[in-house]
């Protein structure tokens, strides 16, 4: 295999280059480093200050849901006049942080920490990589993300705001938004749609790398069905990207013509604004830019998804001591999900009407996609059977992980059906829906990562007491949070009301058992605060456990199988000490007539695993 | 076949708190709510269950020792298939005649009532056919708020059919037991028609001719939302659904369109194809 061969070359080259220069400067060794780890663990705290900040302006938003037209306690007068008058949120400020949360969770929160994060520092490990094929590339993949991000934490701070549209987008309120101002170039819209161009771009060098990397690197033995399902995950996500956010860019430089220099490819003839007819040619169709955003949209719920599922993929099998079940079925599972996920974009637009065969289409694509991803957890439940499970906070992440992201999955189920999707679409219950998938879904799968993985990157364990102060709240508040949402959501509560549907009492003042829909509304909001309460474990936990936390006593603490755990604590530049070799499936626990029950895949039949503390220098 | 003959099954919906629904096809929309959520409901029962018995069952504590085979047998395939056969009953049995009936099968005839629901930060307009029941033409272009009275939602004035409709802003009033064809459009960003009780909801979308159907079963009175972020009014841009008897509703529908047959004919028709000036 010539993939091998040149590996070889390469790692030694690397490692002849390590020795010459032992020492690099500290700008070059944790900020412009081209090292996967050193990336990854920039993407992971960047990413981690975006989720926090996309959760901040959440919090402010279910402010205004729960008590409309009150002022605000602490923050509301931080927020200016301008935006917050005698501190009461304004529709303005509501839908600016309305569109932002979105926007900010989506591509610059857990992407970046579920793909590109987990995705670097683990991959190359697991395949028995040096580093990624393109190292370079790979740090300017992170600087164009945080440029991309600095850009849209910039837009907040314009005379107009950041963008209000949404995190969708849509033409032609987002072309026409904004648009009153001296210089068009510096408002909200206008710099969301640059800040987007650097963040597809951040997207697709990742993707090209990922993929190069897995195909290539794999080290001598690490045939396809020996590749972890974590790298079989990361290699469909890469796909996704590269393939579906495209033609998001390709959307948003539409868009941006639009706003900056009179094109008309997303506004119909004739537009109205204010009153008054547009100067614009016309002729363009704002439907068109709906279906190039859920042509990236759809399989971008998969790039959010997928890393979490990899995550919990590796978690449990090491915490049951026993082979993830069904493992080919799950790759089969999520190729034909990559697949899919290309070709259901149109039910996000069932809303627009369209005829029985294009819908009917859509509907059975949908409902297809239901079954790989039944069958994906589906084997990672089975796999708990016969296991003996070690409940250690990663764990317990990723055990919650499956029901979670069960209720996200069935809630989907009646979405997919087009005239009863007309009924709820734009409910809460679509909002409850996704918030299931992605917030105690995926978010729960990455700090199962977080937790597992940490003594790899740091040498020390996270403390476990913490651990479980922050599992056990934020579950409870998850749970109070998100199905409130699908109860006002049948009741026909729409979402991006600033007011939470006060304005809509006479219809929307039903109860359920008793409660007035209303009044929910303050329960979510509670929970919502309850959620950053429960983080601050976390936090404390993740900082103060770089010193202070429990000294691992081996390389592998969990007593794991895959690569990763072979190298030294934390892993230096190069990885490994000395090349590694695969011999045996990804997951080998428990082997019937082994001496332990974890048969790593770097040792040959009969070798017993050996517990020691390898540090690179 | 009447919804009602089907088996009635207990009320997940009612559990849920669904509103009360005033329209024909909403009997069908609710009750394949009803059957996905006991469908949904089915499933997450199992699965919390399987995972209550094996996270007591297999803990480390009662099971210290792993099984490397685990589950044998096919269990999981079954369940699997069973899964695949629901999911394609609920799309052949349910999903595509509805579709096929509410987006293809439009009633026709005298008795269908058509209106014209157009969209506008942040209100709705709503155009009747008058004594004829046809709508005149409209188009964005001839919108004009210059003229006397305003154009407002670009009607063309010169089309015979529209010389008898009227417009009413805020209110849509339509008679129960009959159908009617709503178009709806927009004149300035994407908003949506959306009629929580009549189970019914369709995007206005400016430069698009879209359209949905059905039929009231009830009188009454109910808020419209507006279902697209459509900007900072986007939460109170409401309007009225008033669904009253028939006889009510033919004495509103001649007196409003005699008064607007008597405007025209009272003020000269703008000249011939003159598209308004921009602003």
């Amino acid at each position: 295999m010539s993939a091998v061969t040149a590996h070889h070359d390469h790692s030694h080259a690397d490692h002849a280059h390590e020795h010459d220069h032992p020492k690099q400067s500290f700008l070059y060794k944790y900020i412009f480093s081209t090292d996967h780890k050193v990336i990854g663990i920039q993407y992971g705290l960047t990413a981690m200050c975006f989720l926090l900040w996309g959760f901040f302006l959440m919090m402010v938003m279910r402010w205004s849901i729960a008590f409309p037209g009150t002022e605000m306690p602490l923050f509301g007068h931080l927020m200016g006049e301008r935006w917050a008058p005698g501190g009461v949120v304004s529709p303005e400020l509501y839908n600016m942080f309305g569109a932002m949360h979105g926007t900010i969770m989506v591509f610059l929160g857990v992407v970046p920490l579920g793909f590109a994060a987990f995705g670097n520092y683990i991959m190359p490990l697991q395949i028995g990589a040096v580093d990624m094929a393109f190292p370079k590339l790979n740090a300017w993949s992170y600087w164009l993300y945080f440029i991309g991000g600095v850009l849209m934490m910039l837009s907040f701070f314009l005379p107009t705001g950041a963008a209000q549209v949404g995190w969708t987008n849509y033409s032609p309120l987002a072309t026409t938004a904004q648009i009153d101002v001296k210089n068009i170039f510096f408002t909200g819209q206008t710099q969301w749609l640059f800040s987007m161009v650097f963040l597809i771009s951040s997207s697709l060098l990742g993707s090209v790398n990922f993929i190069t990397t897995i195909l290539n690197l794999r080290c001598k033995g690490m045939t396809w069905m020996r590749l972890p399902f974590f790298c079989w995950a990361m290699l469909v996500v890469g796909f996704l990207l590269l393939l579906a956010f495209p033609p998001l860019e390709v959307a948003a430089v539409m868009q941006l013509a639009d706003r900056l220099f009179g094109s008309s490819f997303f506004l119909p003839t004739g537009l109205v604004e204010g009153n008054k007819h547009l100067d614009i040619a016309g002729g363009g169709s704002p439907l068109l830019y709906q279906h190039l955003f859920w042509f990236l949209g759809h399989p971008e719920v998969y790039v959010l998804i997928l890393p979490a599922i990899a995550i919990v993929s590796d978690v449990i099998p090491a915490n049951i001591r026993r082979p993830l079940w069904g493992y080919k079925s799950m790759i089969y599972g999520v190729l034909t999900l990559g697949f899919l996920s290309f070709i259901v974009w149109a039910h996000h637009m069932y809303l627009t009407g369209m005829g029985p065969v294009v819908s009917t289409f859509f509907q059975i694509t949908t409902v297809l996609i239901s079954v790989p991803s039944v069958i994906l957890l589906t084997c990672l439940m089975i796999s708990l059977w016969g296991g003996s499970i070690r409940f250690n906070s990663a764990m317990l992440f990723a055990c919650a992980f499956l029901p979670m992201f069960g209720i996200g999955g069935l809630t989907g189920l009646p979405l997919a059906f087009s005239t009863i999707d007309l009924y709820l679409h734009d409910t809460y219950y679509v909002i409850g829906h996704f918030h299931y998938v992605v917030a105690p879904g995926t978010i729960f799968g990455l700090f199962a990562g977080i937790y597992h993985w940490y003594p790899k990157m740091t040498g020390r364990f996270m403390n476990e007491t913490l651990g479980r102060l922050h599992f056990w709240p934020s579950l409870v508040c998850m749970n109070l949070l998100f199905s409130p949402m699908l109860i006002q959501g049948m009741a026909g509560f729409h979402r991006r009301w600033h007011d939470g549907g006060v304005a809509f009492a006479g219809t929307s003042s039903g109860d359920w058992m008793g409660i007035p829909l209303l009044r929910l509304n303050e329960v979510m909001s509670f929970a919502a605060w309850g959620l950053a309460i429960a983080q601050v474990p976390f936090i404390l936990n993740l900082f103060f456990s770089i010193k202070g936390g429990k000294k691992v006593k081996s390389d592998n603490p969990w007593q794991a199988t895959t690569l990763e755990w072979a190298t030294p604590t934390p892993p230096g530049h190069g990885n490994f000490l000395q090349e590694p070799v695969v011999y045996r499936d990804a997951y080998d626990y428990s082997v019937p007539g082994a001496e332990t029950d974890y048969s790593p895949q770097w040792l040959p039949e009969g070798v017993k695993p050996e517990e020691k503390l390898t540090h690179m220098h | 076949m009447t919804p009602d003959s089907l088996i009635t099954l207990a009320t997940l919906n009612k559990l849920l708190g669904i509103p009360a629904l005033a329209s024909e096809h909403g009997e069908m929309v609710d009750h394949m709510l009803e059957l996905v959520h006991w469908f949904m409901l089915l499933l997450f029962i199992g699965w919390s269950a399987f995972l209550v018995v094996v996270f007591t069952k297999f803990r480390q504590g009662k099971n210290p020792k792993a099984d490397y085979h685990g589950v044998r047998g096919h269990a999981s395939t079954h369940i699997e298939i069973g899964v695949v056969i629901v999911e394609a009953i609920l799309l052949l049995g349910f999903a595509f005649p509805l579709w096929g009936q509410q987006s293809e099968k439009y009633p026709s005839g005298n008795n269908v009532l058509k209106v014209r629901a157009v969209g506008e930060k942040f209100l709705w307009s709503f155009q009747y056919g008058g004594t004829d029941n046809t709508l005149g033409r409209t188009a964005l272009k001839l919108i004009d708020i210059g003229t006397n009275p305003p154009n407002t939602i670009g009607r063309d004035m010169k089309d015979p059919n529209g010389k008898d409709d009227f417009v009413k802003v805020g209110v849509m009033t339509l008679p129960v037991n009959r159908p009617v064809i709503v178009d709806v459009t927009s004149k300035d960003v994407i908003h949506n028609l959306a009629l929580v009780p009549m189970r019914m909801a369709q995007d206005a979308t400016p430069g698009v001719r879209s359209h949905a159907w059905f039929k009231p079963t009830k009188t009454g009175s109910w808020d419209i939302i507006c279902g697209q972020l459509c900007g900072p009014g986007h939460s109170g841009m409401k309007a009225t659904l008033n669904v009253i008897p028939e006889k009510e509703f033919d004495e509103f529908v001649k007196e409003a369109s005699d008064t607007a047959k008597a405007a025209v004919e009272a003020t000269p028709a703008p000249a011939a194809g003159a598209a308004p000036a921009a602003h």
